[in-house]
């Protein structure tokens, strides 16, 4: 199983904070991941998943969407940070 | 320029408030060496871009936040030598005047301390996962992220 995990804004617009997904080709990387999700019912998804600036992070390091995901992985979303 | 063997790290993220004093105290570890602490505090405006802000809320990403921070520590106590720092960063709601975020150098003398100081600040506004929110009289924004602060992370490469 995958865990696919959101933050802020990104979190919000979704109504998700949290997923669990099975591990298959169509998520074996964060890019086919992304299209995957795209396809939700929501229309929000392609919006959100689609900006130029959003972050993703393969446990706790943050990658692009070449990277490979593995099963187990735990795979984040999240929009630019503004801490500090 | 010669780092410590194992100067000390420390990142606590929270929502409780912190004392300055206490933190600062507890950066000194008795170590001979220790000639200058460099301290950073961070507190919430009323004026941001969205107006007044009542509130401010602040999100972490668990695990991955401390981990963050902790890198970029471990970066810092290689450029300079520094004994002991210390990160304390706020989450949950949080209101004008408040404490958001305190780092603490310790080092031999004050040059190291200030940039240390500095270069934390400037990597964890650019890198950590934090995400703040105001709350105003226009309604609830997400704070965007500011080009001026990954340009101030970049001057350090």
């Amino acid at each position: 199983m995958l865990q696919v995990v959101f933050f802020a804004r990104v979190k919000e617009e979704l109504g998700c904070g949290r997923l669990e997904l099975q591990w298959s080709e169509g998520s074996a990387t964060v890019g086919a991941l992304k299209e995957q999700l795209c396809q939700r019912e929501n229309g929000a998804w392609r919006n959100v998943l689609s900006e130029d600036n959003l972050i993703c992070a393969i446990n706790h390091a943050v990658v692009d969407d070449a990277m490979a995901i593995a099963d187990n992985d735990e795979v984040a979303f999240f929009p630019p940070v503004t801490g500090g | 320029m010669a780092t410590n063997p194992s100067p000390s790290l420390s990142v606590t993220i929270s929502q409780a408030d912190f004392d300055i004093a206490e933190l600062q105290g507890s950066l000194q570890q008795g170590n001979a060496a220790e000639g200058a602490i460099a301290t950073f505090t961070g507190y919430v405006r009323s004026d941001q871009s969205s107006g007044e802000v009542s509130a401010m809320e602040l999100e972490h990403y668990p695990g991955m936040t401390e981990k963050s921070i902790q890198a970029i520590l471990l970066q810092a106590s290689e450029r300079w030598p520094i004994l002991s720092v210390k990160v304390v960063h706020r989450v949950g709601r949080l209101f004008p005047g408040d404490q958001i975020v305190w780092v603490g150098v310790s080092s031999g003398h004050r040059a190291a301390a200030f940039s240390a100081c500095e270069f934390i600040m400037d990597y964890l506004k650019a890198e950590a996962p934090l995400w703040k929110k105001e709350h105003s009289e226009v309604g609830e924004i997400w704070v965007e992220a500011k080009a001026s602060d990954s340009g101030r992370a970049r001057r350090w490469d």
